[in-house]
Formats: structure tokens, sequence, C-alpha cells
């Protein structure tokens, strides 16, 4: 169990069966009253939030959380195969735990599996992934200003803004925390 | 530029006072006992305790004589850390003799007015500051927002949670001062009780913008119930497992000897600052936050 003093932004907290992550924690405390927590919580398996006022006397459920490092194999349907790396056993995790993740997941990737009592209910990419530009319109000639983006492909069609200065067959990092273009990749 | 604005509203706060008769004071911040307060948790310092209120010795002062008193300085609370909270903050406080509660909302309303007006910000987050407060009991708002009485039957938890949740979320809805007075007997702290209506405590609390920004009671004088309320709340944190202090032998003979009627305020500094500045973060308004 957890206490009220453990409670912070991104901790995994477990309610009624179901575990949670804090995206916002507050501390307040009305005059001459006693300490509160307040907490925006989102259900990890299911996106829903909730939020929750704990008094500093409340124990807290801990989730029966395990995070196993696998690697990713291959997709099959609707499912994604990934490997376990320690056992090599497979485990097959749903599209909808894999999210927009399914745009930059590769073959062999070392990724982080988030099991809630033996299920897959999370995953974990590298920050970084390196993808090819297959779709954008040159940009403007001689413009090497980076603040102004336009659109552009990768090869499975996820789009993302990019510089001016990327072209069509360029390698880019993309930060898979935020599905956003981090910088050119410098050819070898 | 925050700082400059804090110097700024310290020294509009201190010519407020002074102009008005208060006499600027200070007393100590290391204190042999820290005021007894159910929820209120002392940081120790040696064999003496960090100060959580100068309450109790500028309460010293009134019964040794002075009759309009004002101190800006810093107050300690263990554990206090959040967004409107550091475990070091700035109080203002001032108290008044022949006065009770009620005359202390006009003089924090005028003084509000004059800190908003010379720093040219007397509307913040759609909240005006110098429009006439709405005025309400604690049984009223709870009555309306959160439908129970806490004043026939008070539970604590459900009190505080209820307050912070429903009663201070529409607090924040209105557009200017909000004053929640006559609080729960179990939240009196060191206010009298109304004579009227013993139920209830002669304590008021100013709103801006959903914040709590003061505090004010027509002051408890009477010794005996002093010392009675001391020892239930030493019970109470006992009973919580709350560090628990001794009495405060030299406050309570102090009264003993003869308190005047009188009412005092708090003031959070660092909270005024907040609005002013338009920050939700307390850590904006201070040069060090990390304290």
């Amino acid at each position: 169990m957890y206490t009220t003093s453990d409670l912070r932004k991104g901790l995994k907290i477990e309610i009624e069966g179901q575990p949670y992550v804090i995206t916002e924690f507050q501390f307040v405390k009305p005059g001459k009253g006693q300490a509160l927590y307040r907490c925006k919580l989102k259900n990890i398996m299911t996106g829903s939030t909730l939020d929750r006022t704990y008094r500093s006397t409340e124990k807290i459920g801990k989730p029966d959380l395990m995070q196993k490092d696998m690697t990713y194999s291959y997709p099959d349907g609707e499912h994604f195969v990934f490997m376990d790396d320690s056992t090599f056993e497979q485990v097959t995790v749903d599209v909808d735990v894999v999210g927009d993740f399914k745009y930059f997941l590769m073959e062999e990737m070392p990724c982080k599996v988030l099991f809630f009592n033996d299920i897959p209910i999370d995953i974990e990419l590298p920050v970084f992934v390196e993808k090819v530009i297959v779709e954008t319109e040159p940009g403007a000639r001689g413009d090497t200003a980076t603040n102004v983006n336009k659109p552009a492909k990768i090869d499975n069609g996820y789009e993302i803004q990019v510089p001016l200065f990327i072209n069509e067959g360029d390698l880019v990092r993309i930060d898979t925390r935020t599905g956003q273009y981090a910088d050119r990749v410098n050819k070898r | 530029m925050a700082l400059e604005l804090r110097a700024r509203v310290m020294r509009i706060t201190r010519d407020f006072f002074v102009s008005r008769g208060y006499l600027e004071v200070e007393t100590p911040l290391r204190v042999r006992v820290p005021a007894l307060e159910d929820h209120i948790d002392a940081e120790p310092s040696g064999d003496h305790w960090l100060r959580t209120s100068p309450e109790l010795h500028m309460k010293r002062m009134l019964c040794a004589g002075y009759g309009r008193i004002f101190q800006i300085g810093a107050c300690f609370r263990r554990g206090e850390r959040g967004e409107r909270h550091l475990p070091e903050y700035t109080m203002l406080e001032w108290y008044r003799t022949g006065a009770e509660s009620a005359d202390l909302i006009p003089e924090t309303l005028e003084l509000l007015t004059a800190v908003a007006t010379a720093t040219g910000k007397t509307v913040f987050d759609g909240v005006d500051v110098t429009a006439s407060p709405r005025v309400l009991t604690v049984r009223e708002a709870f009555r309306e927002w959160a439908g129970w009485d806490p004043v026939a039957v008070f539970d604590e938890d459900r009190f505080d949670v209820d307050l912070v949740e429903k009663v201070e979320s529409m607090i924040a809805r209105e557009t200017g001062p909000v004053i929640l007075m006559d609080f729960p007997v179990a939240r009196a702290a060191l206010a009298r009780l109304r004579p009227e209506d013993p139920r209830v405590a002669d304590r008021w609390e100013l709103y801006l913008g959903g914040v709590e920004l003061a505090n004010a009671y027509t002051e408890l004088t009477d010794a005996v119930e002093q010392r009675e309320r001391f020892h239930r709340c030493a019970e109470g944190r006992k009973a919580r497992g709350q560090d628990i202090y001794p009495l405060d032998e030299a406050f309570l003979s102090a009264i003993q000897s003869g308190m005047p009627a009188c009412a005092g305020i708090a003031l959070g500094m660092d909270r005024l600052l907040m609005r002013l500045l338009g920050t939700a973060d307390i850590r904006d308004v201070v040069a060090f936050g990390e304290g």
C-alpha cells in the first residue's frame, strides 16, 4: 500500500481493481483544515479519467505491475507479437494497447511491456526511432530556418511536421513520447 | 518583475497600516511553544520551534496595552508544499482592540484595493478586487453547494473534502471577493463563539478567485475557555498521532491577566502576490522557492 506522502505525478496506483496513473497532483489545505491530496487519474487500461481526493490517513492500493524487457517481433492482424528477452516467451499485445506506437514499431526493436496482473496493458518504445521520409514537398530554396514546418510522411503513412530543409529520402529521428520530429540523422 | 512587485506591495502595505495608526511589530521567529492547532505542524529549531504564526505573541502585546499592531514576517509549517503552499511563507497579521471580525472586512477590502490600485491590477483572472464582496455563511454555502449542513452535524473528513471540491470550486466562479463566515465550532480555532449562536465561531475567510487569502476572528479572550480548547486540541493531535506541544503558559497567563476585546486577521502575502501576478504557482512570487 502507498501512503499520501508517496503520491506524485506519474505514480501508478490501484483503485477497485483497476490500475491508474496520476496525471495531475495538488496538495491543498483548507483554512484550519487537514491536508488533502487531490489527484487527477487516468485508467491505464481504458484511458478514462477520474478525480480523487485523499486524506493523509488514507492508504492507497499498489497495483501488481511488472515491466519486462521485450523485443518486438511481428504484427499479427489486430495484435503485435513481442518476445520476452529472458524467457523467449512470445506475448501478444492488443492494438488498443499499442495505439499510435504501431507507426514506430520496427522488427527487433527493444521495448518495455507493462503487465497488470499478468496482462499486457502498456508498452514503452525507445525514446527515439529513426524513420525515412517518403513524402514531403520540397522546402523553399536557401531557406534553412528551423522554426517553420511542413508536413511529411514516413513509410507507413504517419504524418509529422518537419523543418523546411528536410527532403524525401532523409532519415529523421522521431520522439516516441510526443510522436513529433526531433532531428535529422546525418547521412553516413 | 515578480520581486519588484513584491517589494512594492510590501511597501504599500506598510504605508497603509502606518497611515491608520498601526504600529509595526516583530515577534520571535523561534518560539518555546508553537500554537496548538488541529492541523498545523511546527518545524523544530534546536530546543525551540519555528513559529507557525505570530498570533500568540501578538496577542500578548494586546494584553500588554498595544491597541493596533501589524506584522509582516515569515512563518513555517512542516510538510506544507504545493502550488499554494510553501513550508516557509510570508504572513501579514494585524490586530485591533475594540473591534469585531466584521469591522475587519472593510479594512481588508480597502487594503486590497489600495494594493491593487497602486500596482494597476484591480482585475485579475476576471475577479475584480474592488467589487463589493459576496458574504455568505458556511452553512449557506454548504447547503447550496454540498447539500448538507455542517453546523447541525459536523463531519470533519466530509467537511474538508467538500470545502475543497464543492464549495471552493463554486466560490472560484464569483467575479468579486467572497467572504465565508460563521465556521462550525469544531473549526473555531482561536475565535470567539457567536454569543447568539454558540454552534458557530465568529470567524471568516476571504477568497479571491477561489483562493483562500485571509482568515479573521473576533478573538477569544476567555482564559478558561482558551485553556480547554488547547487541551481538546492536544487530545485530538495525540489521537491522530501528531506531535503534541505543551500549553503556552505565558500566553495563557497574559490573557488571564486581561485581554481586551479585539479582532485579528492573517493574510498570506504570497497568495496576494500570486493573484496580482496572475500565477498559479507560489514559487513564482518568491526569490527562492526550493526551501
